[in-house]
């Protein structure tokens, strides 16, 4: 179980991520934490003719106040997410996620960014960066974007990067004294891959929700924003929610998609059971 | 390039310079390169946890990095952990409660417990159970090795009094 | 028989026999000094990988190895055509399992494959990678053939045959009716029925099936270093099949890591490896990696068992009937058979229990998945599920206490020795003795408070009995009356050393569970020495006595009688020679903790090392006719029962998540009942370590095949095993019954965890889940199947 042979270059400036990228477009790939990227090397799922390893590039690392915004590094490695005060005082739905991503010693390696544009859909990262409605920071050596976190996640492993980009960083808008949090999953063993979860975003203003966002993932191909669902939040106290009410529309909107040993009506139950203890969850901070 | 590059870092302490294959992952480097054999590898997919090394301080799994982004760092396995005597409370520990059968997944369990320690010098059953969740142990169903942890960690605590 | 009226060196107070000694050995392995067969390297080693077979049933139409075989670094890109010359088929099968019959097996598929990761074509390269690059560029041309995945409808008549020169795709078939089943049935107060699921698994040990195979042409000795729990019965295979004379044929075990009864078995691959080695004349090596493991360790259970079992009114039972079938794969393995693991079953469902009415059928068939064959358990988990599930199900339609039912229905205490319907002879067993105590550390009465307690609050908790015999310390009748050289008996030497200290070689082999250990133990404790002073060498053909190895936990029993044995044998002849040397009789005499002593009093006379030292280099000293032999070697069969039955009671405290279908070990408990305890410590945590697996089957672990035949969970990421934080805390007790059939009295303990485990899981979840009116019985309990079960889905 080794991986093909690649060329490995040890980038040490975004100048040289690009020069990778715009040669070998798709044959190359960049190395953030590698613990979803080694694993399928190692079982030649994936074969990279070329690795451009980025850990060495200091642009690419680091948390902090921009405006309005939480900026982390698409370096930032759980751990240090799970540590920051920064982001438990601005963005604390991510701090809450960090300990359901597999295990300690994966978490010293793993990157937010590198979760982010692995775009797997059990994992937790994307599904928050989704309900904290944050923004990407993009650059190629044509330029810098911006991409809304809905634009970014197009499917399974797919993401809205061309093969030429790279991710700089993440702007999670700031959490504020209205703001509410829920993160949840059900998964079977520590540190497993979710049957399901749910990561949502709230705000309370007025005595009532509003702005509430839902998303789930290990539901579906990509992380999933119930946007019409969480509408039915809006203008409801937090104590007073139907929240039967609320499951049943929730059903009615979508059709998990199955795993190895979830059935989709299983995962159609565990959204119920999370919708139910989110909104119970916000309650009890009005409370 | 696939041809080897060279890499420099230390391992245990002493320097270690070697051209090595992009491709050759730090636990594979450690074993066949450095004939360092208490890195085991159980699963090469980062699951099982065998592999668990120290990579400038903290566990990381040996399968999942490659021995070139390893340029520069301090790399610490079960061989330095024992001559240092780092782990030597904890192993003396498994030892006497019998917390390894085959003894595979130990060393990468007492470089994780190791950590744990350091992190959290009095941590509860359940914090230990929660650490070790991503080093698999396939004999002794973990009581004995969570029995092990919890009183090294007491016997630290006492010490430091 | 027993000698142990005698004055026994287990009762004497220096005897080590029963004391929490920790491993000796366990210090090297804590600090990563083990050798494991992947870090032996070899002068001139080589590396072998194959191309697998991504099919579940084909035929090869044609390879073409050439680009591979360009690669830099490739040695040999071989085909089952170029092994014909160097290595013999083999074919599963054992004389006394009537009529099983299963196809031969080649180290390289021959023609057809039968399963998904069968080997198909062998690399040789310089290193493992370079070896997996070529094995991507052979392009091999199969055609699809229908395979046969569903045991149940293996033997219609419009599902193809697997091997078409078998007729059909039996394996193998056992029936017994004993007692008259039907008029039991009529005339039973209750009757309950049931239908199981029990889940194809696998062992998963951390270290990987391993060998290196070097061949010697210069002497034409080959040497084995092998991850294997009996050497000699390799050294015989290899020796066989590769046509060598098995006096030249070394089979070396050094550290192991975690077996289980995976690595008792042939392997093509291992097997390819040994002609490969024979072909080249250079060290081979192979060490499966995690992918190839999941599709070709053999893999155990997949059973679909309907039963029922038949009650009195006062809960006494007095009827079993089943059907099992079982799927095996496309072949009986090598040489233990597929058939093994049935027949368990078939002995022993319901075995702690009177019933004299017993009826059953089971049959293992055929079919294109991955091998099945003998695992930790063997059976047992099986026949205790279903026996333990019905008497909790009975126990309940009587409105009777589960632990009551199984208290009436215990075969009585003083019945012993006893004769069960399927003709298991029980030497003697603690049933009752054993769950009393079970009921009285788990503190029954409260937890049955708490449960109601909690109920009111909308928590479900429940309560898992599981009562089990298991089979250990196996005589011919396992294996050598089948006609397979697998020895049943073990031997050891003992030697006392110039220094006065002793070395110990056995046939029992150590895989961490603590052979060597207790080995030095019963040494020490027979010959008269600190266990400090005993060295133990296992594992290696050249050096211990003939022997089985360490499988259907026997090394205790077997390997450890012979050592005690051994050990009186050489405390003799050091009596009789320091008897000659001190002018006085040796029953005069006595060995004490290394010292030669008087017998009465104790008085010290001569330390071991003295004598040692008198015989090794001074024997001219000696007295005239005096010729010592400081060295012993005796070995044990079991003869008097075919085997010894333990038993145990193990209860498990288990709470479901009724929304989540998440199911929470809370506690767990075994008494546990194997004769005499050689070393407390190690016990506990061979029960803790069984009992896990036992867990790991009834909700974790699960082989999950496409109905073509693809095994779509073969990673470590997708099957799941036990990890650390949901394991339960395993209170582990004993009630002692030595078996009589040796002085040392020791039953086997490696696999009741195991086996009771699944049981009493079930009957936990079950209990919890009682208001709701919905039992499970699909092994494993996934949360998917619980909240179905509940109605939620």
């Amino acid at each position: 179980m080794k991986p093909h042979a690649f060329d490995y270059v040890r980038a040490t400036s975004l100048q040289d991520i690009f020069g990778v990228l715009d040669k070998h477009g798709d044959d190359a790939k960049i190395l953030a934490g590698g613990q979803s990227l080694v694993p399928a090397m190692n079982m030649r799922l994936a074969a990279p003719r070329v690795i451009v390893d980025v850990n060495a590039i200091e642009a690419l690392h680091g948390i902090a106040v921009v405006g309005d915004m939480l900026r982390i590094g698409a370096m930032t490695r759980y751990v240090e997410i799970a540590a920051s005060d920064l982001v438990a005082r601005h963005a604390p739905l991510i701090v809450r996620a960090v300990p359901f991503i597999a295990h300690a010693a994966i978490r010293n390696r793993g990157t937010f960014g590198g979760s982010l544009c692995n775009a797997d859909p059990a994992s937790e990262l994307p599904a928050c960066v989704l309900a904290e409605r944050a923004v990407f920071n993009i650059s190629s050596s044509t330029g810098e974007r911006s991409v809304a976190a809905n634009d970014f996640f197009l499917g399974t492993y797919t993401t809205a990067l061309e093969p030429t980009e790279v991710l700089l960083s993440v702007d999670v808008p700031l959490s504020g004294p209205d703001s509410r949090y829920f993160f949840d999953e059900v998964a079977r063993r520590q540190g497993d891959y979710a049957m399901a979860g749910l990561a949502a975003r709230a705000e309370v203003r007025g005595g009532v929700l509003v702005d509430a966002r839902l998303v789930f993932f290990a539901v579906s191909d990509m992380p999933l924003m119930v946007s019409a669902t969480a509408a039915l939040l809006e203008g409801q106290a937090p104590g007073s929610v139907d929240a039967e009410a609320i499951c049943e529309a929730l059903i009615q909107n979508v059709t998990p998609q199955q795993d190895l040993t979830t059935s989709s009506v299983t995962k159609e139950h565990l959204m119920k059971v999370l919708t139910r203890r989110a909104i119970a969850a916000f309650a009890r901070e009005e409370a | 390039m696939t041809a080897p590059i060279i890499v420099t870092l230390t391992v245990n302490g002493e320097p270690v310079n070697r051209a090595v294959e992009p491709r050759l992952t730090l636990a594979d480097f450690l074993r066949d390169e450095l004939g360092l054999k208490g890195t085991h590898v159980g699963c090469e997919h980062g699951v099982c946890g065998a592999c668990t090394v120290h990579l400038n301080g903290a566990t990381v799994r040996g399968c999942l990095t490659f021995a070139v982004q390893c340029e520069g760092a301090e790399v610490e396995t079960v061989e330095g952990g024992t001559d240092s005597g780092r782990l030597k409370d904890l192993q003396d520990e498994f030892v006497a409660r019998n917390a390894l059968q085959c003894g595979y997944c130990t060393p990468g369990m007492l470089l994780s417990a190791a950590e744990l320690l350091e992190q959290n010098p009095a941590p509860s059953r359940d914090e230990i159970r929660e650490h070790l969740s991503g080093n698999y142990c396939r004999c002794t169903g973990y009581q004995a090795i969570v029995d092990a942890i919890e009183t090294t960690a007491r016997k630290r605590v006492e010490l430091e009094r | 028989m027993s000698d142990r009226s005698a004055v026994s060196v287990l009762d004497t107070p220096n005897s080590y026999i029963g004391r929490s000694v920790s491993r000796p050995n366990a210090k090297r392995l804590a600090q990563g000094r083990a050798t494991y067969v992947d870090d032996i390297m070899l002068p001139r080693m080589v590396h072998l990988a194959f191309c697998r077979s991504p099919y579940a049933h084909a035929e090869i139409l044609s390879i073409d190895g050439t680009a591979a075989l360009a690669l830099p670094g490739v040695l040999r890109v071989v085909t089952m055509a170029d092994l014909q010359d160097y290595c013999t088929p083999w074919v599963g099968v054992l004389d006394h399992l009537k009529g099983i019959k299963s196809a031969p097996q080649w180290p390289l598929a021959n023609g057809k494959v039968f399963f998904q990761g069968e080997p198909v074509v062998a690399i040789v390269a310089s290193n493992r990678a370079i070896a997996e690059d070529a094995a991507d560029l052979i392009e091999v041309d199969y055609k699809e053939l229908p395979p046969v995945t569903d045991a149940e409808t293996a033997l219609d008549p419009d599902t193809p045959v697997i091997h078409p020169e078998l007729g059909d795709n039996l394996c193998f078939e056992r029936s017994i009716d004993s007692g008259d089943v039907d008029a039991a049935f009529a005339s039973a107060a209750v009757v309950v029925e049931e239908s199981f699921h029990f889940n194809r698994h696998t062992a998963v040990t951390l270290e990987p099936r391993s060998i290196i195979c070097d061949y010697n042409p210069a002497d034409e000795n080959l040497t084995l270093h092998m991850s294997v729990q009996c050497p000699h019965m390799s050294k015989h295979l290899y020796a066989k099949h590769l046509g060598l004379d098995e006096n030249k044929v070394r089979v070396i075990c050094k550290d192991i890591g975690g077996s289980f009864g995976l690595k008792i078995h042939t392997y093509s691959d291992e097997m390819a490896a040994g002609a490969l080695t024979v072909m080249l004349g250079r060290p081979v090596k192979f060490i499966a990696d995690r992918l190839e493991s999941f599709v070709t360790d053999i893999h155990a259970r997949d059973h679909r068992v309907t039963a029922k079992m038949a009650f009195a009114q006062d809960g006494e039972v007095t009827a079993v009937e089943m059907d099992d079938i079982t799927g095996i794969g496309p072949y009986s393995v090598y040489p233990r058979s597929s058939g093994i693991e049935m027949n368990q079953v078939v002995n022993l469902t319901a075995g702690p229990y009177k019933h004299l009415n017993y009826r059953v059928r089971a049959r293992a068939v055929f079919q294109n998945k991955g091998v099945m064959c003998q695992y930790r358990g063997v059976g047992h988990p099986i026949a205790v599920a279903v026996g333990e599930a019905l008497v909790d199900k009975g126990a309940a339609a009587l409105g009777m206490d589960p632990a009551e039912v199984r208290r009436r229905s215990f075969i009585p205490d003083d019945a012993y020795p006893y004769t069960s319907p399927s003709g298991a002879i029980y030497e003697r067993q603690s049933h009752r003795q054993s769950l009393d105590k079970l009921v009285t550390i788990m503190d029954y009465e409260g937890l049955r408070r708490e449960q109601r307690a909690l109920r009111e609050r909308g928590v479900y908790r429940g309560i898992g009995f599981a009562s089990l015999i298991e089979v250990t310390n196996p005589s011919p009748a396992f294996y050598g009356v089948g006609g397979a050289r697998i020895a049943s008996q073990d031997g050891c030497t003992i030697r006392l050393d110039p220094t006065g200290g002793i070395t110990c070689a056995t046939g029992v082999t150590e895989q961490g569970q603590g052979t060597e250990t207790i080995i030095a133990q019963i040494a020490a404790s027979a010959v008269g020495v600190a266990p400090g002073q005993v060295r133990v060498i296992t594992g290696d053909t050249d050096v211990v006595p003939y022997g089985g190895g360490t499988w259907a936990s026997r090394g205790a029993g077997i390997g450890g009688e012979a050592a005690l044995q051994a050990g009186k044998e050489l405390r003799r002849n050091i009596l009789e020679v320091a008897g000659a040397i001190l002018q006085t009789a040796p029953e005069n005499l006595d060995v004490r903790d290394g010292m030669i002593v008087d017998a009465k009093g104790f008085n010290e006379r001569m330390p071991l090392a003295e004598l040692g030292r008198l015989v090794y280099f001074r024997g001219d000293t000696l007295p005239d006719g005096l010729q010592p032999e400081l060295v012993a070697t005796k070995h044990y069969v079991s003869r008097s029962y075919p085997f010894a039955f333990t038993n145990a009671a193990h209860a498990c405290l288990a709470e479901v998540d009724v929304e989540t279908g998440l199911v929470s070990l809370l506690k767990y408990w075994v008494v546990e009942d194997c004769g005499t305890v050689i070393n407390p410590l190690l016990v506990a945590e061979q029960t803790r370590g069984g009992v896990v697996q036992g867990i790991g089957a009834a909700l974790y672990e699960e082989c999950l095949y496409s109905p073509e035949g693809q095994m779509i969970n073969g990673s470590m990421a997708d099957y799941l095993v036990p990890m650390a934080a949901e394991m339960p805390e395993i209170y582990v007790d004993h009630v002692t019954t030595p078996t009589e059939t040796s002085e040392l009295g020791a039953k086997g303990v490696g696999e009741a965890g195991t086996a009771g485990a699944p049981g009493a899981v079930m009957n936990a979840i079950n209990d919890a889940l009682e208001p709701f009116d919905t039992r499970l019985s699909h092994m494993p309990f996934t949360p998917d199947k619980i909240l179905r079960a509940l109605g939620k889905t």
